[in-house]
């Protein structure tokens, strides 16, 4: 009878054990759900609800568009800053949805390029090629995050080729 | 020797597109100041080249989960409108012009680009 209650116990205390992991387990996931949850509601509310968000979201489009389509390219430089400040997305998700924004966009711009005939098939077959290799590398970096370096070399690179076209 | 040179420069431009710090504005200077490209040539050749890379970063990006696509409906519908606007624009300038005008473009970006370097 002794030994008998005792193994119930324990086993009883196993058994709450396991729930309480299991229970620490839904909590998590219910919080971190909540959470997603919060942040939905709170994107919704601020950012994009009534005509105020939604005419940014318009006006920025038409900087974007404007910009890449004059200029081939950089598009995405401006897409970021602007996805990051209004979506309030975080660095990753405003790097990664730039891309998906300037593709539709590029599109256009694209065929007007080819209608009036501002390419040649030879470099554009080589360097074509060189970008997708690169683009495939960049793409898997992302996980880590341009570091500053990178950044820095990046800024450089571009102020000395602006100074360059500009003289 | 230049076409090593055409991929180099290539890859470097697909490098920074990949991880969507635009790849353009990398690949299009060097086109135009080593190579001497016309403008409107680098323009036209950057283009097309990001359309079949982003397909690729695309893809992986999904993957990774790190696409939002809330809200940026708006942005690509008014992007669409505008960015046929920009490209006639573009056709309706000389070359140098536009080179000018992109010069000047990059070193805004990348004033922007320190600035915000610095800051974190």
């Amino acid at each position: 009878m002794k030994t008998e209650s005792h193994v119930n116990s324990t086993s009883a205390v196993k058994l709450s054990k396991a729930i309480l992991k299991n229970d620490i387990k839904i909590f998590r996931a219910w919080t971190s759900h909540l959470g997603t949850c919060y942040h939905f509601v709170k994107l919704k509310k601020n950012k994009l609800s009534g005509w105020k968000g939604k005419c940014t979201l318009i006006l920025s489009g038409a900087v974007i568009g404007l910009l890449n389509g004059f200029f081939g390219g950089g598009g995405g430089m401006v897409c970021v800053p602007i996805l990051e400040k209004v979506l309030s997305l975080d660095q990753k998700h405003s790097h990664a949805t730039a891309i998906a924004v300037i593709f539709p966009i590029s599109l256009i711009s694209a065929f007007i390029y080819i209608f009036k005939g501002y390419l040649e098939t030879f470099p554009l077959c080589v360097v074509g090629a060189g970008v997708v290799v690169g683009g495939v590398i960049g793409s898997f970096a992302l996980k880590f995050l341009p570091p500053k370096a990178l950044r820095i070399i990046f800024a450089l690179i571009m102020l000395a080729g602006g100074i360059k076209l500009l003289l | 020797m230049t076409i090593f040179l055409y991929v180099l420069f290539g890859v470097m431009g697909g490098v920074f597109g990949g991880l969507g710090m635009g790849g353009g504005t990398i690949l299009i200077p060097l086109l135009t100041i080593f190579l001497g490209f016309e403008q409107k040539l680098s323009q036209g050749i950057n283009l097309i080249s990001f359309l079949v890379m982003a397909i690729i970063a695309l893809i992986i990006h999904f993957k990774n989960g790190y696409v939002s696509t809330k809200g940026i409906i708006y942005i690509i519908a008014s992007g669409l409108v505008f960015s046929a606007v920009g490209a006639l624009m573009a056709g309706f300038l000389p070359s140098k012009v536009l080179r000018m005008a992109f010069g000047g473009f990059l070193c805004l970006l990348s004033v922007i680009e320190f600035i915000k370097v610095f800051k974190k």
